[in-house]
C-alpha cells in the first residue's frame, strides 16, 4: 500500500500542483538568469527617457534616471528571493531548535522556554522586524537579520506544538527509558518526525518573509540604493501611482506573484501530506489479483423472508454498503440480514473493522452522505422505509428508533445544556411545548436514575457513566420501539459497564423496546442478549442463541473468537487460542469464504464459493461449508 | 500552554478564575515591561549618534548638545531609564528631534485615526470570514464538491498572499485614480475609509475563512453532530445551534492572532493612503530618523497589540471558560 | 529475593484546582521471576505509577528499590542506570514505534543502548529477538505502518527485551487490541515468563487478561492499592469490597443465560461507592 502512495507523491496530482510547480520553476529561473540577462539594461541610465510610461521599448516604462523598469523588476528577483529565503531559513533554524528542544528538556526548562515563546509571540513579526531594522540601521543585512529574528517565535511555537505531539508518544517515552541522551532523542526521534509539517510552514513563511522584506524596503529600511529589490522599486514608484499606475505597480505585481507561488506551494505540500496521512495504514496482505468485486451473493434465507413479519420491529435484508475511499471503493458490509422482535435484545459481535458500526448507522439512516446503501427490505415497525419520501423517512426514523453511541464523551454536544439536548428531538418531531418537553425530560432522567437537577448542567460536568445515562435518556425521550446501542459501554469502566447494561435491560423490560446491542466483547453479549449475530469482514457468519455461544458454536471463526477470550477460570498453562493472519483487505476481497485464508478447516470449495447463512438447528444459522460438529452436550439438550 | 507564573503554581489562588486573571495580568505586566524597555533601549542602541543622524552632519554642535540633553542622553543609563518611565507616567514622551513638537501631542491626534481603520477592518474580517468559512465547510464536507473545494482553496490562497501595501497601492490606482470612485487619500468622509479598511482586511479575511472552514469540518465530523443528525434536526439548527458554538473558540483564537498583525499592517497601509495615523507617523519618522517619535510609536503600537491580545483572551475565557483557563 | 520494591510511592500533578494525587503511597513487591498484575479502572493511577517507576514522571514521595539499592533521580545517568534494569511497554500500538524507523533500526537502537555490538552481532541479535517473540524475521525491514497492531505491540515488547532487563513493566499492552490479537500477545508474555524467568509488573483494566498472566494480583482504586493477593486466592476469596465489585462486574462467557440465578460462587454486587469522573490515567 505504500507503493502507490509514493508514486503519487512524486507526480503533481492536481491542477493546483501543476500551477504551483510551474510558478516555482519560473521564479527559480528568474533568480538564476535575471541579473545575467537583464542586469546591464537595468542599470543603464537614459537621460532622454526619464519617467516614461509604458512603451514598446520599455513595456513597464522607465524610472527617474531613465532605466528600464521591466529589466529592473526582473533583475530584482534574485536579491528579493535570496533575502527572503535566507531570512526564513535563519529564522526557521533558530525557531526549530528553540521549539523542538522543549520535547527533550526537563519540565522546568520546558516551562521557561514555553513562557519565553509565548511572550515573544505576543508581538507581531512585522513590528519586531521594524524595531530591529531601526536599531540595526537601514540596510539589507540589518533587514535580513531583523526578519530572521522576528520569525523565530512563530517557528518556535510551531516546532513546540509539533514536538509536544512527539513527546507524548510512547516511542519517545520508550527511547527515554532506554537512556538515550538528549541530542540523540532530538536528532533521531523528534526532528525526523516533525520535519514534514515544518518544511510546509517554512514554504509558507518564505512568502511572508518576502512580503515583509519588501515592506521594510518599502519603508526605506531594507535594501539601500544603488542596490534595489522589489520593495524598494515599489517605494520609488509610489509617487507616480496616480499618474502612471503600471510603472508604479509592476514591482508590486512581482511581489504578489512570488507570494502567491509560495502560498500555493505550501498548499500543495499540505494537501499531499494530508493524503498520505489518510492513506490506509494496514499491514500489506498477501498479494492478491485486483479482482473486481464479485456480484454480491444474496443469502438464501428461509422461505417467507420477503413478506412482512408482523411482530417485527425491524427487518432488514441483504444490506450492503459501499464507501468510496482515496484508495478505491470498499464494501465493508455485504449482504447482512437481521430482524428484531418487540422486546427482544440481540447482540451483534465482531472484531474491529468487521462492519458493526456501519451496519448500525445504515439501520438508523445515519451513514455519511457519500456512502451507497443497497438493501432488499428495510422495515421499521412494519413500514417500508425504502418506499418513503425523504421527509417521511426522517420522521419515521426520528420517532421509531434511538441510537446510543460508543463514546458518551463526544456524543453529547459540549456547548449545550443537557435540557436542550434532551428536549430538542420531541420539540421538533412531536411538537411538544417547552414545559411538556421539560417535564418529560425530568421523567426520562429519573428513569435512568439521574437527578432532574442535571438538566441545567453541561456534559463536561458529568462523569462518563452519567453521560451515557443521559444519552440513554435522550434516546428514551422519543419512546422508540428500537434502541440501537453501538458499543455503549466500551469507553466505560467495567463496574459502570455493568450498571449501564442493567439499565438497558430494565428499559427493555419496562418499555418493551427491542435492543440491538453491538459489542466486540463476546462475554458481555453472551450474558446480556437472547440471540447473537457474529460478524466477520462485513458478513454475518453465525447467528445463534446466546447461551450456545460458550460451548456450541459451529463456525470456525466464532469458535476461535470465543476460545481466545481469557476468563477468570482459564487454565494458565494452556495457551489461548489465536487466529493467525489478519482480516481480509477491504480493497481486494478474495472470492469464496471471507475467513478462508485463516481457517484451519478450509477445503477446496471454500476458496471458490461463498457459503450462505443456512439453518443448522432451529435458531442457529451458520455461513460455512463445513460447520464444526456440535459438542455432545449441546446436541443432548 | 503556560503562563508566566506556572513556575510558582503553588502561590496561585485555588479558584480557577482568579488564577486565570492573576496569570493573565502577570503576563501582561511582563510583556509591557518588555515593550517599555525595548522602546527605551532603542534610541540607545541605534548605531552612531541618533541626534546627529536626525539633524544632519552640518547641524550646529550647540543644537546637538541641547537635543542630547533634552533626551537625557548625557545622563547615566539607569537615571535615563527612571527619567523615561517617570516621563511616561506624566504623559511625557519626549519631543520630535526635527520639529520639536511633543510626541504625546502627536499620539493624541494620530492614535484615533489608526484605530478608526484597524477596528473596522477587524470587524469586517470577522463578519465576512466566519459565515464564508462555515458555508464552505458545509458544502465541501466528506469530500463533496471537490471542484468547489479547489476553487475555495485557490481563491483564498490567492487572496491570503496579497500583501496589504501592494493591495493598497493597487486599489488606490484602480479605484481612486483610474475610476475616480473613491477618495485617494486622507480622511474626508465615510468613503475614504473604504480603501484602507479593504486593504487591511482582505488577506486576514481569506486566512480566517480557511481556518474557519477547517475548524468547521472538524466540528462537523464530531460524534455529537451525528447525534444531532440522529435526532433529525433541521440543518439550520444543526449548523447554527450545534456546530457554530463549538468552533467559536478556535475561530476567535486565530482571529485574535490576526489582530496584532493587522495593527502592525497599518504602518504600511497608512503610508500608501497618507492616512494621518500612528503608522504613517512611524513610517515618516523612520525615514527621517526621528527616533523619539519612532520610540513612542513602537511603544504605542506594542501596547495596543498587547491590549488587543488581552481583550481576545478575556473574550475567549468568557465564551469557553474551560479551554481558556486550561490554556493559560 | 526481591527484584523490585516500591515503597510508599506517591505521584502528584498540578491540576487547575490544585495538586491532584494520582498515586497515593503505593507499596508493592515484585519478587524475582514472578509476575505481579495490577488492575484498576481508568483514572486509578496505574499509568502514573508505571511512568514513575521508570523515571518518566517525578516521584512526589516514596522510594523505588532495585535489589536492595534505591534508584531514582532525574539525571540522564540515573535514568540510564535504571533503564538497564527496568524496561517498559506502553498501551498504544499506534505510537509505540517511531514511524520513521524500521523494526531493525528500532531494535538495534535498543540493543546498542547499553553495549557495543558490531554489525554482525547486531543483525544476529535482531533475528534472535524476533524469534524470541515469535515474529517472522522478514518483518525486520518493515516500517511500523506496515505492521498490524498486534505485531507492533510485539515489536515494542522485543525492544524492551533487547536490553535484557531484569524487570519488565507492561502498561495496558493489550487494551487497544482485538481479543484474538490480545490472545497472541498474552501467549507471548506467558512464553517469555517461562523462557527468561522475567519479573514483570503487568498493568491492565481487563481482570481476566491480567489474571491469566499474573502470579499475584494487586487491585488499585483511586491511587491506592486496596488488595494484593496470589491470583487464585484473590479470585476465590476477595477481601476488599471494591475487589468484589470488580469481580462481579466482569462479564463471564460461561455465565448462565439471563433469567437464571447468577453463579453462586460469586457474591452479590455490593453498592458501589460513587465513582469519580474518569480521568485519563
Ligand atoms: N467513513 C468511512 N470511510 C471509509 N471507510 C470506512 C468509513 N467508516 C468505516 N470504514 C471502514 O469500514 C470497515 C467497517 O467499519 P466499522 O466502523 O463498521 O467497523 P466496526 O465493526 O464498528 O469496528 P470497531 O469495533 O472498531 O468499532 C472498516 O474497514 C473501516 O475502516
Ligand atoms: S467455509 Fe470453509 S473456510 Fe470458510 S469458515 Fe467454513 S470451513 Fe472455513
Ligand atoms: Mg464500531
Amino acid at each position: 500500500m505504500s507503493v502507490p502512495t509514493r508514486s503519487r507523491r512524486s507526480l503533481p496530482s492536481s491542477p493546483l500542483a501543476w500551477v504551483a510547480a510551474t510558478m516555482l520553476a519560473s521564479l527559480v529561473l528568474l533568480a538564476l538568469a535575471g541579473p545575467l540577462v537583464w542586469g546591464a539594461a537595468a542599470d543603464r541610465p537614459d537621460p532622454s527617457a526619464v519617467l516614461q510610461g509604458p512603451s514598446a521599448a520599455h513595456p513597464f516604462g522607465t524610472d527617474n534616471l531613465g532605466r528600464d523598469l521591466l529589466a529592473r523588476v526582473l533583475t530584482a528577483a534574485r536579491p528579493s528571493l535570496l533575502l527572503a529565503l535566507s531570512a526564513t531559513l535563519l529564522g526557521a533554524a533558530g525557531g526549530v531548535v528553540l521549539g523542538a528542544s522543549t520535547a527533550v528538556v526537563g519540565p522546568r526548562t520546558r516551562r521557561w522556554l514555553a513562557t519565553l515563546i509565548n511572550l515573544l509571540l505576543a508581538f507581531p513579526a512585522l513590528l519586531v522586524a521594524l524595531f530591529l531594522a531601526v536599531v540595526l540601521g537601514a540596510g539589507a543585512g540589518g533587514a535580513l537579520f531583523a526578519l530572521a529574528v522576528a520569525s523565530v517565535p512563530g517557528f518556535a511555537r510551531l516546532a513546540q506544538t509539533l514536538a509536544a505531539g512527539v513527546s507524548g508518544t510512547d516511542y519517545l517515552a520508550a527511547a527515554r527509558v532506554l537512556g538515550l541522551r538528549r541530542h540523540r532523542l532530538l536528532r533521531r526521534h523528534v526532528l525526523p518526525n516533525i520535519a514534514e509539517p515544518l518544511l510546509l510552514s517554512t514554504t509558507m513563511a518564505a512568502g511572508t518573509a518576502l512580503v515583509a522584506l519588501a515592506g521594510l524596503s518599502f519603508l526605506g529600511l531594507g535594501v539601500q540604493p544603488p542596490a534595489y529589490d522589489w520593495g524598494q522599486l515599489l517605494n520609488q514608484g509610489l509617487d507616480r501611482v496616480y499618474a502612471q499606475p503600471l510603472p508604479a505597480l509592476a514591482p508590486g505585481l512581482a511581489i504578489l506573484y512570488a507570494a502567491l507561488t509560495f502560498q500555493l506551494l505550501g498548499e500543495v505540500l499540505a494537501g499531499s501530506a494530508a493524503r498520505r496521512a489518510h492513506a490506509p495504514q494496514s499491514p500489506p496482505t498477501a498479494p492478491l489479483p485486483a479482482t473486481l468485486p464479485a456480484p454480491l451473493p444474496v443469502p438464501d434465507g428461509p422461505a417467507g423472508d420477503d413478506h412482512v413479519l408482523q411482530d417485527h420491529v425491524l427487518q432488514v435484508e441483504d444490506l450492503t454498503i459501499e464507501l468510496p475511499t482515496p484508495a478505491g471503493v470498499i464494501r465493508p458490509v455485504r449482504g447482512v440480514s437481521l430482524s428484531l422482535r418487540a422486546g427482544e435484545i440481540v447482540g451483534l459481535v465482531g472484531e474491529s473493522g468487521s462492519g458493526k458500526s456501519l451496519t448500525a448507522l445504515a439501520l438508523a439512516g445515519l451513514l455519511p452522505e457519500h456512502a451507497r446503501v443497497g438493501r432488499r427490505t428495510h422495515r421499521l415497525l412494519g413500514a417500508d422505509l425504502t418506499a418513503m419520501t425523504r421527509k417521511e423517512r426522517h420522521h419515521h426514523l426520528a420517532t421509531g428508533l434511538a441510537v446510543i453511541f460508543q463514546n458518551p464523551a463526544s456524543a453529547l454536544n459540549p456547548s449545550l445544556r443537557i435540557a436542550t439536548q434532551l428536549t430538542e428531538a420531541i420539540r421538533t418531531h412531536r411538537g411538544a411545548s417547552r414545559t411538556e418537553a421539560a417535564a418529560q425530560a425530568e421523567a426520562a432522567l429519573r428513569r435512568v436514575a439521574l437527578p432532574p437537577s442535571l438538566l441545567r448542567s453541561r456534559p463536561h460536568q458529568l462523569s462518563g457513566g452519567q453521560r451515557q445515562r443521559v444519552m440513554i435518556a435522550s434516546g428514551l425521550m422519543v419512546r422508540p420501539a428500537l434502541i440501537i446501542a453501538d458499543e455503549p459501554t466500551t469507553a466505560l469502566d467495567v463496574t459502570v459497564q455493568r450498571q449501564i447494561t442493567e439499565l438497558l435491560s430494565d428499559v427493555r423490560r419496562d418499555t418493551s423496546a427491542a435492543v440491538l446491542f453491538i459489542s466486540h466483547d463476546v462475554a458481555l453479549v453472551a450474558g446480556l442478549c437472547e440471540r447473537v449475530l457474529v460478524m466477520y469482514a462485513g458478513t454475518v457468519v453465525e447467528s445463534l442463541p446466546a447461551d450456545r455461544l460458550a460451548t456450541a458454536t459451529r463456525h470456525p471463526y466464532t469458535r476461535a473468537l470465543v476460545e481466545s477470550v481469557p476468563d477468570l477460570t482459564a487454565d494458565r498453562d494452556r495457551p489461548l487460542r489465536t487466529v493467525e493472519g489478519g482480516p481480509p483487505d477491504p480493497l481486494a476481497p478474495a472470492a469464496g469464504c471471507p475467513f478462508q485464508p485463516r481457517c484451519p478447516h478450509r477445503r477446496h470449495r471454500c476458496a471458490e464459493d461463498v457459503p450462505a447463512l443456512t439453518d443448522l438447528d432451529p435458531g442457529h444459522r451458520v455461513a460455512c461449508w463445513y460447520p464444526l460438529p456440535a459438542p455432545a452436550k449441546a446436541t443432548a439438550s | 500552554m503556560t503562563g508566566v507564573s506556572d513556575v510558582s503554581v503553588s502561590l496561585l489562588p485555588r479558584h480557577p478564575w482568579t488564577a486565570f486573571c492573576v496569570r493573565r495580568s502577570a503576563r501582561l505586566v511582563l510583556s509591557l515591561g518588555v515593550v517599555l524597555t525595548a522602546s527605551f533601549a532603542m534610541i540607545r542602541l541605534v548605531p552612531g549618534d541618533p541626534v546627529r543622524a536626525a539633524l544632519g552632519v552640518d547641524a550646529p554642535p550647540a543644537l546637538v548638545a541641547a537635543r542630547r540633553h533634552q533626551l537625557g542622553l548625557d545622563q547615566p543609563f539607569l537615571a535615563q531609564y527612571r527619567h523615561y518611565l517617570g516621563g511616561l507616567l506624566h504623559g511625557d514622551m519626549g519631543a520630535s528631534l526635527i520639529t520639536g513638537t511633543p510626541v504625546a501631542e502627536l499620539v493624541r491626534t494620530r492614535l484615533p485615526a489608526t484605530l478608526d481603520i484597524a477596528l473596522p477592518a477587524f470587524l469586517v474580517t470577522l463578519a465576512v470570514a466566519l459565515p464564508c468559512g462555515l458555508v464552505a465547510a458545509v458544502h465541501t464536507r466528506d469530500g463533496r464538491r471537490p471542484r468547489a473545494e479547489l476553487a475555495f482553496t485557490a481563491v483564498t490562497a490567492g487572496l491570503a498572499s496579497v500583501p496589504d501595501f501592494v493591495l493598497a497601492a493597487g486599489l488606490s490606482a484602480l479605484l481612486a485614480v483610474g475610476l475616480e470612485l473613491l477618495p485617494v487619500a486622507g480622511t474626508a468622509g465615510a468613503e475614504s475609509f473604504v480603501l484602507p479598511v479593504l486593504a487591511l482586511s482582505l488577506a486576514p479575511t481569506a486566512v480566517l475563512a480557511r481556518v474557519v472552514r477547517v475548524e468547521a469540518l472538524k466540528v462537523l465530523a464530531e460524534d455529537y453532530m451525528r447525534t444531532a443528525r440522529g435526532k433529525r434536526l433541521s440543518p439550520a439548527r444543526r449548523y447554527l445551534r450545534h456546530a457554530a458554538p463549538n468552533m467559536a473558540t478556535a475561530a476567535l483564537t486565530v482571529a485574535g492572532s490576526l489582530l496584532p498583525a493587522m495593527i502592525a499592517g497599518t504602518v504600511l497601509v497608512e503610508k500608501v493612503f497618507a492616512w494621518p495615523g500612528i503608522g504613517s507617523a512611524m513610517a515618516q519618522s523612520v525615514v527621517a530618523q526621528d527616533y523619539p517619535v519612532v520610540q513612542a510609536m513602537v511603544l504605542i503600537l506594542g501596547t495596543t497589540v498587547l491590549l488587543a491580545g488581552l481583550l481576545v483572551d478575556g473574550l475567549l475565557a468568557l465564551l469557553d471558560p474551560r479551554s481558556a483557563i486550561r490554556e493559560m | 529475593m526481591t527484584a523490585l520494591t516500591l515503597c510508599q510511592v506517591t505521584v502528584r500533578y498540578d491540576g487547575p484546582h490544585g495538586p491532584v494525587t494520582a498515586v497515593d503511597g503505593v507499596s508493592l513487591d515484585i519478587p524475582a521471576g514472578t509476575t505481579v498484575g495490577l488492575v484498576g479502572e481508568s483514572g486509578s493511577g496505574k499509568s502514573s505509577l508505571a511512568r514513575a517507576v521508570v523515571g518518566l514522571t517525578p516521584l512526589s514521595g516514596g522510594r523505588i528499590i532495585l535489589d536492595g539499592r534505591e534508584v531514582g533521580g532525574r539525571t540522564v545517568r540515573a535514568r540510564r542506570h535504571l533503564g538497564r534494569r527496568v524496561q517498559v511497554v506502553f498501551q498504544d500500538p499506534d505510537t509505540a514505534l517511531d514511524p520513521r524507523m524500521t523494526v531493525r533500526q528500532t531494535l538495534e537502537e535498543a540493543a546498542t543502548a547499553f553495549r557495543r555490538l558490531d554489525r554482525r552481532a547486531r543483525s544476529e541479535r535482531v533475528a534472535g529477538l524476533l524469534d524470541l517473540v515469535g515474529l517472522d524475521p522478514r518483518l525486520a525491514d518493515r516500517l511500523p505502518r506496515q505492521l498490524s497492531g498486534g505485531q507492533r505491540q510485539r515489536v515494542a515488547i522485543t525492544r524492551a527485551l533487547a536490553v535484557e532487563p531484569d524487570v519488565l513493566i507492561a502498561d495496558e499492552i493489550t487494551s487497544a487490541l482485538d481479543v484474538s490479537v490480545q490472545a497472541s500477545v498474552l501467549n507471548t508474555i506467558r512464553r517469555l515468563q517461562r523462557q527468561l524467568g522475567l519479573s514483570m509488573l503487568f498493568i491492565g483494566h481487563n481482570l481476566p487478561a491480567v489474571c491469566y498472566v499474573s502470579d499475584v494480583v494487586a487491585v488499585m482504586h483511586r491511587g491506592r492499592i486496596v488488595e494484593t493477593a496470589p491470583t487464585t486466592a484473590l479470585l476465590r476469596d476477595p477481601q476488599h469490597p471494591y475487589t468484589r465489585a470488580l469481580l462481579t462486574s466482569v462479564p463471564i462467557l460461561n455465565a448462565p443465560p439471563p433469567g437464571e440465578p447468577a453463579a453462586p460462587a460469586l457474591p452479590a454486587l455490593p453498592a458501589l461507592p460513587a465513582l469519580p469522573d474518569e480521568k485519563l490515567s
